[in-house]
């Protein structure tokens, strides 16, 4: 990431909810970036965030939502400011989204194949001409077997790893430089997770296109990512290159979440679990570090004083009065 | 020796497709379950183990085969009647989802109580009320929590009210359908811990089905592996987990994302399953996805043989463990 801007710079990013039963403090001090080419995953327990925070940069957000403070640029654009119109010619052609269930998030009456037209007609100046030939292309790059036939198949005739497949060649219809998979695997087979990720990756590499990974899996992040940031309770409490962040977990969150995740090596008696929820983020009085109530390691500070940065070698960071 | 609890012979499910069609969605499956053991079963979507699971638990009626609980056949009773037998309450299930599961509008006193009521026939309050305290402790929910309902809860404590519903009745068989897939992982480790203490002091034989195989490497004595309706492989954990004999039940264990792994160096098993409507027995069903594959496979169907101790595979070419 020497001296080139990255691609995606999200500072001090802080969103909140109004809701009938008070505010949400979804996201505070969110701070993100991705460079060209890379894949980051963001990992942490459900309701940490990480799907929010995709929604926020996409700026696809529920009305009741507020942005409190912060900035995101993507591309030398400022995604916080921009019209309506303008963020339009972004989403789907310049970051594309994957969400996490393709069943539901494909339309479930209009053929695969004219759900690809309907992407490749808003964003590119395909010839009404092309588009069949083009969808079917795309159909063919994620490798889905007999793809002229499949272009006139509708999303409950395919699996759910075709369907996902048939997300991916969506999102990639533009060559977006920006790849944003939220969980793309959950609920999918091991071996079709396997497939799936393999062609994620190898089309990201082939196009030169970065990748945020959402997942709540760890070993899968490990497999997958340059870079790992982990969510907990809204906030990013460490951020390091993989084999850093294994090697050497230095926010006891990400320490415990290692400790808990099963591997062939472990055994039951040795899987460990992390005490505690998270903390109900609608509290007015939510404690600065909102890991401190569960933190085996927490100090006096922690509740009250406002977090510190620290900086390890290499870009390691950690939000936290006591890491290990 | 001491008899099984349960016996599974050549056991077949059938459905019709259209008017000749039919879907073989367990086919000529055997395997047994002895008291206080664990068995894992797993497999991709689609293999027949829910169908499988339905046949035990008897909500469906066979096509073909046995169920012998207690040295008792039980496969003749039909399902609509067999929630009137002496079965009934002896046979448990935990199911996939706590969320789904559990009536929205039942406490978790209520769900806990239920099968007290209907199967074991508890009427009196004080001792509907001991029991279901009892379940309760037995599941580590607190009794404060009783009162509440499901939305009130959190996922793991959901997951305990389904556990303490199901072993409320003291069944010897609980059959467990991906207990933890909804729960993070800082929670799944306390309901492992918690399932496998539960076995241990209330003597009960476990069928887990999981396609998380590290879980059911923590959990299960014994492994069946499943693919579009057969049994495959099936044996000891470790020796399965250690030395697949399968190429299926190899590909998928080399799926599993691990800390650390390199995908780029795995062989994934590549396309999808064959059609389960009328399939050729003479054609072994992973045909067409095989590394292995020769002409042989697609003459002959192979039958379960045995390779090592307890430890059988159903493939021409089986990988046989070295002898390290």
């Amino acid at each position: 990431m020497s001296g080139e801007a990255p691609l995606l710079s999200v500072k001090d990013y802080s969103l909140e909810f109004r809701t009938r039963s008070g505010t949400v403090h979804a996201l505070e001090d969110v701070c993100i970036e991705v460079a060209k080419g890379e894949t980051v995953g963001i990992v942490g327990e459900s309701g940490s965030g990480k799907s929010v925070l995709s929604f926020g940069i996409l700026r696809i957000l529920d009305a009741a939502a507020e942005v409190k403070s912060g900035s995101i640029s993507f591309a030398g654009m400022d995604m916080l400011g921009a019209k309506e119109s303008a963020l339009q010619q972004v989403r789907g052609r310049e970051i594309a989204m994957i969400f996490q269930n393709p069943r539901t998030a494909l339309n479930p009456i209009r053929k695969i194949g004219k759900q690809i037209e309907d992407v490749l007609r808003t964003h590119t100046s395909t010839l009404q001409s092309d588009l069949k030939r083009k969808a079917i292309e795309c159909l063919a790059q994620v490798r889905i077997a007999d793809p002229e036939r499949r272009y006139s198949a509708y999303p409950f005739e395919l699996s759910g790893g075709q369907c996902q497949r048939v997300m991916i060649a969506l999102s990639l219809a533009c060559n977006p430089s920006l790849l944003i998979a939220d969980e793309p695997t959950t609920g999918l087979d091991v071996t079709t997770q396997a497939a799936i990720m393999e062609l994620v990756s190898e089309l990201a590499r082939a196009r030169n296109m970065a990748t945020i990974l959402i997942t709540h899996d760890l070993a899968l992040a490990s497999e997958y990512c340059d870079r790992i940031v982990v969510m907990h309770a809204g906030h990013v409490v460490e951020s390091a290159s993989t084999a850093t962040l294994f090697a050497q977990p230095r926010h006891p969150y990400t320490a415990r979440l290692i400790a808990s995740t099963p591997s062939p090596e472990v055994d039951i008696d040795s899987l460990s679990s992390i005490p505690g929820n998270l903390p109900d983020l609608r509290r007015n009085d939510l404690p600065k570090c909102r890991f401190h109530a569960r933190c085996d390691r927490a100090v006096a500070q922690c509740a009250v004083q406002a977090l510190p940065e620290v900086t390890f070698e290499s870009g390691h960071r950690v939000r936290c009065f006591n890491p290990l | 020796m001491t008899p099984n609890l349960l016996d599974i012979v050549d056991l077949k499910k059938h459905f019709p497709i259209g008017r000749r069609s039919l879907l073989h969605a367990v086919d000529e499956v055997s395997f047994e379950i002895a008291r206080g053991e664990s068995v894992g079963l797993v497999g991709e979507s689609g293999c027949g183990k829910s169908t499988l699971v339905r046949l035990v638990t008897r909500m469906i009626d066979p096509t073909a085969g046995d169920i012998i609980f207690s040295g008792r056949n039980i496969g003749f009773i039909p399902a609509r009647k067999f929630a009137e037998t002496q079965f009934r309450p002896k046979i448990q299930m935990v199911f996939q989802d706590p969320t789904d599961s559990l009536n929205p509008r039942f406490t978790a006193f209520d769900t806990i109580a239920e099968p007290l009521r209907l199967l074991a026939g508890v009427k009196d309050r004080a001792t509907l009320t001991e029991q279901v305290f009892n379940a309760a402790r037995q599941t580590g929910l607190p009794e404060e929590l009783l009162m509440r309902f499901p939305h009130q809860l959190s996922g793991g404590q959901k997951a305990r009210v389904g556990i303490a519903r199901a072993i409320a009745l003291r069944p010897e068989l609980l059959i467990l359908d991906e207990p933890t897939a909804a729960l993070d992982v800082s929670v799944q480790a306390t309901i492992l811990k918690l399932l496998a203490e539960l076995r241990e002091t209330l003597g009960m034989s476990y069928l887990f089905v999981s396609h998380d195989l590290n879980v059911v490497r923590m959990l299960c004595d014994r492994v069946i592996v499943m693919y579009l309706g057969k049994v495959v492989e099936q044996g000891p954990t470790e020796a399965v987990f250690r030395h697949p004999a399968h190429p299926y039940t190899a590909g998928l264990i080399r799926a599993i994302p691990s800390i650390g792994g390199r995908p780029e160096e795995r062989e994934v098993l590549a396309g999808e399953a064959r059609s389960p409507v009328d399939p050729d027995p003479r054609v072994c069903r992973l045909f067409g996805r095989c590394p292995k594959q020769v002409d042989r496979c697609r003459t002959e169907g192979p039958a379960l043989r045995e390779v090592g101790e307890r430890h059988q595979v159903a493939c021409h070419f089986p990988q046989v463990a070295s002898a390290a």
